[in-house]
């Protein structure tokens, strides 16, 4: 079967992004805790690839180290919402029409209610601003966006017959869900997770623009691009550089998701063949 | 003159035939049936004469309407003549309609598409067509949406667009596959009488020889898409040249032998058994509306006696199977299986359970498509206290493979590698596997090929023979209830309105209701008769 173009794309933007931030374990051009203030504002040059920024620092290091940040907190943010929202959305569904489902589901549309990255700000201001309240924040808005994905799959494959099947083989439903549903499911969850991947990498990049993300001198793209907004006259590059490291790497997930959708998602496949 | 004259076609996909040498001819007025199993290409013949193969397909030959070769003319051309000199209708009415407009605009839509016309006119002319396919304006004005209406009444609709500009031909494919025996006639009387009014032809497309032995004057069977036999209805049926044809007549009336049933001996009781649905409220703080889903059944099914339960569609049959295996309690009543009740206080019994399995009607949606064969058998063992492990279980799901006419090294296979038919002796050989005494076949053949469906049949009567087999065996086809069961109950409207021996039942019934559905069931002629009346 042929691969999806855009799975390639974005598999290789997200790849150069994701090699990035393993490689800063091992390796940078330059330390970013070093700070050199005779070379700040530089532009590209051999010795700095992407230029310094106003304390003269490597910018190539400090993608790469925010590249780290953005990540992690992305994935443990998607990792909260799964581990959560999956479970959550797989009950409401065997349970669907109870009073539970109604809990489930209710509790769901109250989180979707609120403005998102308003309700992320607030739980920072009032915890205090850092990388894993960033992560909590980011997580709590993606159980419901996972418990509905599930829920809405898993309703589907609840009427089919061998669901029934199973039911007079005599299996409960929390078996059925984990044995029969979530692997026929498993694709979906698999596109929406690179979607909210993509998703919590800009709200990563909004609360650490704001201040309440990680905090100095842990690198972020966020902060950088705040940093550097007052210089934008003096020094453009130092600002444009984060934001297209933001702006491919969420272009990067997004693609790869539209293509594993299509590369996995059997109706579509069915009516390419 | 003929209307329509088919020469020669032939219609490959990527280098495979689809279709060979394809010669037909309808005469206005006429009806053409074409015949056929699944992939004998009927549809397809269709689908080219109207111009909608699929993309990338090669098409040779010509197909003339009127005198003009059609695949000679353009996509715009084409676009002309769909709708107005060829109408279409469709198996589903479920989905053939747009749910959002009303059915007088659907109509109308038709009728603009092709002429100018005013909307005011336009849907004058719809409802004069809808008026003529017996929808009439004081019960279906042309506010309705396709959801206000019932199957047979979209089906309807559908019709009343097709035939909306007076088409010279008509396609209908398998209309009347997804109705109940009842509305079917009704639909087959609708076609026929509107060919004959308007002067149209009529290309009906259908699987089941019995719907177009009574209307059709002109027969074309089909085979891996190749006519193998032509002819005129009667004559048709009396020769039957072409073995295929003979064995499809003979598929679709194909009887099994049953053994004698044993001594009655009650397995599965059902009492006064009431099953209520509470509907969505209809106004902001009305009381829910309570449907009678199953409204007070009784009845009993032997140990070794085969039971068939017939209705149409909505009459109950499946919540009342949903009861029976113990999937969803009864408001009141009893179901007990040798004594034990099937559900016990909020739990279904397990123990009771284990003696029941199921096969349902769908062989594409009874198996979890990412399990391989030997799981997907394997599974009522869950209902075991202590199911067999490694060799033992190879050697159980082998064996209930083997018995179902499986080969044991299919269990390493996965669910989509199996024909239609196949995937139904998968299924019954689940069933089989845990030698439940009792079997539910939820319209197990239903889906099936009339050569498919004979040899599951033959597969249960000769499963019967070689072990004590009870089952309850669920249908809305008459014709297959009639050999395979020993007794028979009828049901409408959730209540059960007339059993008892099968034969019996079948010559004499006493049930209006019993004699309307037996009314309604289309027959083949009598092939004895036929070939000693020439």
């Amino acid at each position: 079967m042929r691969m999806p173009r855009s799975l390639i794309l974005g598999s290789l933007l997200t790849m150069v992004f994701a090699g990035g931030a393993l490689l800063s374990f091992i390796w940078t051009p330059y330390d970013i805790e070093t700070l050199a203030i005779p070379q700040r504002l530089q532009t590209p040059t051999g010795a700095h690839w992407l230029g310094t920024d106003q304390l003269g620092r490597d910018i190539v290091s400090m993608i790469m180290m925010g590249a780290r940040t953005s990540i992690a907190v992305a994935l443990l943010a998607v990792g909260i919402g799964i581990c959560l929202g999956v479970p959550l959305g797989l009950v409401a569904a065997a349970r669907r029409g109870s009073m539970l489902d109604e809990v489930i589901m209710r509790g769901n549309d109250l989180i979707f209610a609120f403005p998102s990255l308003v309700i992320a700000i607030l739980i920072t201001a009032v915890f205090g601003a850092g990388a894993t309240n960033a992560i909590i924040a980011i997580g709590i808005f993606n159980i419901p966006v996972f418990a509905r994905v599930t829920r809405g799959a898993a309703l589907s494959f609840w009427s089919r017959d061998f669901i029934l099947a199973a039911r007079v083989a005599g299996k409960s439903p929390a078996r059925i869900s984990v044995e029969h549903i979530l692997p026929n499911i498993a694709n979906l969850l698999i596109v929406q997770s690179t979607i909210q991947f993509s998703l919590g990498i800009l709200a990563e990049a909004a609360l650490s623009y704001i201040g309440l993300g990680a905090q100095p001198p842990t690198a972020s793209w966020g902060r950088m691009l705040a940093d550097a907004q007052t210089l934008a006259s003096i020094a453009p590059h130092v600002a444009l550089v984060p934001g297209l490291a933001i702006v491919f790497t969420v272009l990067g997930l997004n693609l790869m998701g539209d293509g594993l959708r299509d590369l996995l998602d059997p109706r579509i496949r069915v009516a390419r063949t | 003159m003929s209307l329509l004259r088919i020469s020669n076609l032939s219609l490959s996909i990527a280098q495979i035939p689809i279709l060979h040498e394809v010669s037909l001819e309808i005469a206005p007025g006429e009806i053409v049936a074409i015949t056929g199993e699944s992939g004998s290409g009927k549809s397809m013949t269709a689908l080219a004469t109207i111009g909608l193969q699929p993309e990338g397909a090669k098409v040779e030959g010509r197909i003339e309407l009127d005198g003009t070769d059609l695949l000679t003319l353009t996509e715009p051309q084409m676009c002309s003549v769909r709708g107005a000199r060829i109408g279409m209708v469709f198996q589903e009415p479920m989905t053939a309609l747009n749910p959002v407009q009303t059915i007088g605009a659907q109509v109308a839509e038709t009728i603009l598409q092709h002429e100018a016309v005013s909307r005011t006119e336009a849907l004058d002319r719809a409802r004069a067509m809808l008026n003529r396919v017996g929808l009439p304006a004081a019960r279906f004005p042309l506010s309705r949406y396709p959801h206000q209406l019932s199957g047979g009444q979209r089906q309807r609709v559908v019709i009343a667009m097709a035939i909306a500009l007076r088409p010279h031909l008509l396609i209908a494919d398998e209309p009347t596959t997804a109705l109940d025996v009842t509305t079917q006639a009704r639909i087959l009387d609708l076609l026929k009488d509107l060919t004959r009014d308007f002067g149209m032809g009529l290309m009906m497309i259908t699987h089941d020889l019995a719907v177009v032995a009574g209307m059709a004057d002109r027969i074309a069977v089909m085979q891996n898409g190749r006519i193998v036999e032509a002819g005129p209805t009667a004559q048709l049926f009396s020769a039957m040249r072409h073995p295929y044809t003979r064995a499809l007549f003979e598929a679709s009336t194909h009887e099994v032998d049953l053994p004698p049933a044993p001594p009655p001996e009650p397995l599965l009781v059902v009492r006064n058994v009431v099953r209520t649905y509470r509907q969505p409220r209809t106004r902001l703080f009305g009381a829910r509306p309570e449907v009678h889903a199953v409204d007070d059944v009784s009845f009993t099914l032997h140990h070794g006696e085969r039971l068939g339960l017939v209705g149409e569609s909505g009459c109950g049959k499946s919540t009342l199977t949903r009861a029976i295996l113990g999937l969803e309690p009864v408001q009141s009543g009893t179901i007990t299986v040798d004594g034990a009740p099937v559900w016990t206080g909020l739990r279904p019994n397990f123990e009771v359970r284990r003696k029941m399995q199921v096969v349902f009607q769908d062989p594409y949606s009874s198996f979890n498509p990412r399990h391989r064969v030997e799981r997907l058998v394997a599974e009522p063992f869950n209902l075991l206290p202590d199911p067999p492990r490694g060799a033992a279980r190879e050697a159980r799901v082998a064996e209930a493979l083997v018995a179902v006419g499986l080969k044991a090294s299919d269990a390493s296979r996965y669910i989509h590698e199996f024909s239609g038919g196949q995937r139904q002796r998968i299924a019954i050989a689940r069933a089989l596997i845990n030698d439940p005494t009792m079997i539910v076949f939820d319209e197990a053949v239903s889906a099936l090929d009339v050569s498919v469906r004979a040899q599951c049949l033959d597969l249960i009567a000769d499963l019967c023979r070689r072990r004590p087999l009870s089952y309850l065996f669920i249908s809305h086809d008459l014709s297959v209830v009639r050999s395979i069961t020993d007794r028979v109950m009828v049901m409408q409207a959730g209540a059960i309105v007339e059993q008892g021996p099968t034969q019996q039942v079948f010559s004499n019934p006493q049930h209006p209701y019993t004699e309307a559905l037996l009314a309604a069931a289309p027959k083949l002629p009598d092939m004895k008769k036929a070939s000693h009346g020439t």
